[in-house]
């Protein structure tokens, strides 16, 4: 049923037809109102699910680690400072092969205080074993939380599903909402593969020495290529019940293409409009929207690109001392193809600044108007700052 | 002494700790006073490692081992999960050591005791970070040698009282115990075991190797610590009703620390200091159990 519903609450109906049964959370602004919805479903019945209030992100990672070993599907939300927090426990998430679910409304780190959109602390967190998916609108974060469980429960690995602060977090839109028998028939009751069980007691995590630990990291990293083939499966499904598929990546008008963009998050909505724009004008823009990035799609992305003369990556974030982070990895993969087009990478909208249509154009142009990028990472839109002398 | 307990056993013979560990005692202790229907949560502690390296384990029963701040979250969830599968006979039990919980640890135990989590928490302590090499945590004593107290900076901090701030958060049960009186450890046990809500065991776990004692003195040194009031047996009732277990004879103190390698550097007037700090808790713990010296 298609209901207006702000991008915070799409993720909560998500987790409430997920017939998740335990839920914990620390509150941060802009996480807050998916975590408010929750408390209140637990509360009400709404959703048969215990939410534990933890004194912080860590505590809340550590908690959700314990539910899920005994044997429970399990969620809760973040953002910035609270997933830096959690960072230690994110290793142990995927190193304990705990299919937990977390959504993440990127915000910007401090200091200074800045509540609004960066990806810098999903992107910092890349490293952690976590599966991330980045959504465009609120119709793609129902229907990626839907699926993030029955990814991350096929793989066992954690899976974040990432959202832009405000621009999707706190926007309203119309979204089809799955009925809860649609739900249950693309997502069957969680089965853990192993679980805490007194009458088959087991050590989860003990002290494992060199002779083995390197098999075990092993595993993780084929449990990542296998997330990359069961995804596209899990869409077919998905697709099967509701009718809509996203694909790990989205290439728009790629085929004939000279200067590609790709982007991540809200920006490609604006994007989208900015080719029919420049189309119009008999530009060649294509988009190729990158939506999962870990397990990074290497394959999607050389084909999607193969034919461009230009790529520009257009970063919502920065590794200081490198670049943008989808720059390097899109340099990364792009390394080894047969062919290779010149990689323009554009720092934007850092700290929830705003990313509009004429900032993309000024891109499209910029990069036209070069035959090579002038630095690896060019930043947009900075003011004139006075360092003194 | 009968200690009514199983004969069963829930450690395997042999385990990795050092000959005399006070840790490996009481384990042995508390598992045979809980029995099978429980699992246990198992932060970064000395019992990281007793436990011994995979795929081998002493334990017998279904462990979770966990990051060392988070023995009372891990829990927290142990326990929602159990509850969501209909499962309220289980004890879930946090086992972690004085660093896990008087320092890097405490936060996720207050955190957890104050919403009144329904789970068991043993702190065996050895009143040092021992299993990386004798490092002074919040609970080592006032007067001890660590390897980061050394020579004339021995620790000049009082030990934190942990079952004090622990009461201060009202929880149903928060008691002391120590490996050598068992008697009164196995019923401690038993009885945060019958109780719900947020329970507090703090064991007394002498550490051969970090205290630098023979390994045979281990059960000794811990009756000493009882003997001289430096470590009273007691037990608090939601935060308010005290009641002390054994008045002992009151040893000096100094018997206890002229024996152990650790307090070999202090003077006759430092033992001064620590007998007028021992007798003052020991008035204080009178005073709120309503007695008097």
């Amino acid at each position: 049923m298609k209901q207006v519903l702000e991008g915070s609450q799409a993720v909560a109906e998500a987790v409430r037809l997920a017939r998740v049964q335990v839920v914990s959370a620390y509150p941060i602004t802009p996480q807050t109102h998916i975590v408010e919805i929750l408390s209140d479903y637990c509360a009400t019945g709404k959703m048969n699910a215990k939410f534990l209030r933890v004194e912080s992100e860590h505590s809340c990672m550590a908690a959700l680690i314990g539910a899920q070993s005994a044997g429970v599907r399990t969620f809760t939300a973040t953002s910035g400072q609270g997933l830096a927090l959690m960072h230690e426990l994110l290793h142990w998430a995927s190193g304990a092969r705990l299919p937990i679910v977390m959504a993440e409304v990127n915000r910007a780190l401090a200091p200074g205080w800045n509540i609004w959109v960066d990806q810098t602390d999903t992107l910092a967190q890349r490293d952690t074993g976590w599966i991330q998916f980045y959504c465009e609108d609120s119709q793609e974060v129902v229907d990626t939380t839907l699926q993030a469980y029955k990814l991350a429960e096929s793989v066992a690995l954690p899976v974040m599903v990432v959202l832009d602060a405000f621009f999707l977090s706190h926007t309203y839109e119309p979204v089809d909402v799955p009925s809860q028998e649609e739900a249950d028939r693309f997502l069957p009751p969680y089965e853990a593969r192993f679980e805490l069980d007194t009458k088959n007691p087991c050590s989860f995590g003990p002290l494992v020495p060199p002779a083995v630990y390197m098999e075990m990291r092993h595993d993780m990293a084929a449990a990542m290529d296998t997330a990359l083939t069961n995804f596209t499966r899990i869409e077919d499904e998905y697709a099967q019940v509701f009718g809509r598929r996203y694909g790990a990546v989205e290439a728009v008008r790629c085929d004939d293409a000279e200067i590609v963009f790709v982007t991540s998050g809200t920006i490609t909505s604006t994007a989208r409009l900015v080719l029919e724009n420049l189309r119009g004008r008999g530009e060649k823009l294509g988009i190729l929207k990158i939506k999962l990035f870990r397990p990074f799609p290497v394959d999607e992305i050389r084909r999607a690109l193969e034919g461009s003369k230009k790529i520009a990556v257009i970063d919502r974030n920065f590794s200081f001392g490198a670049s943008g982070i989808f720059a390097q990895e899109v340099r990364a993969a792009l390394c080894n193809a047969p062919t290779r087009a010149p990689v323009f990478g554009y720092i934007v909208g850092i700290g929830g600044r705003d990313v509009t249509p004429e900032i993309l154009e000024e891109i499209y142009w910029k990069t036209k108007n070069n035959a090579l990028p002038e630095r690896e990472s060019v930043w947009i839109g900075l003011q004139e700052v006075s360092h003194g002398s | 002494m009968d200690l009514e307990l199983t004969e069963r056993e829930f450690m395997h013979p042999g385990h990795v700790g050092c000959p005399g560990c006070g840790a490996a005692i009481a384990m042995r202790f508390v598992l045979k006073a809980l029995g099978e229907k429980m699992m246990m949560v198992l932060p970064a502690c000395c019992w990281s490692v007793i436990a011994g390296p995979y795929p081998s384990t002493t334990l017998k029963i279904p462990v979770i081992h966990s990051a060392f701040e988070t023995g009372g979250a891990t829990a927290s969830g142990v326990r929602a999960a159990l509850d969501m599968k209909g499962d309220t006979e289980t004890t879930v039990v946090t086992w972690a050591g004085d660093g896990g919980t008087f320092d890097i640890g405490f936060q996720a135990l207050s955190g957890a005791v104050e919403r009144n989590e329904n789970f068991i928490y043993v702190c065996y302590d050895n009143e040092a970070y021992m299993n990386t090499g004798i490092q002074r945590s919040s609970s080592t004593p006032y007067g001890a040698w660590t390897t980061t107290t050394p020579g004339k900076d021995w620790k000049k901090m009082r030990k934190k009282n942990i079952v004090e701030a622990l009461a201060a958060h009202r929880i149903p049960y928060a008691a002391t115990a120590s490996i050598s009186h068992p008697e009164d450890l196995v019923r401690k046990v038993k009885k945060a075991q019958a109780a719900k809500g947020s329970r507090f065991l703090h064991i007394f776990a002498s550490c051969p190797t970090g205290w630098k004692i023979p390994s045979e003195m281990a059960v000794k040194i811990a009756r000493m610590a009882v003997q001289t009031n430096i470590f009273p047996l007691y037990e608090v009732e939601d935060g308010l009703r005290y009641t002390i277990n054994l008045k002992p004879k009151r040893f000096p103190v100094r018997e206890y620390f002229k024996i152990q390698g650790r307090f070999q550097h202090l003077t006759d007037q430092d033992l001064d200091v620590i007998q007028k700090m021992v007798d003052e808790d020991w008035e204080l713990l009178l005073r709120k159990a309503g007695e008097h010296a």
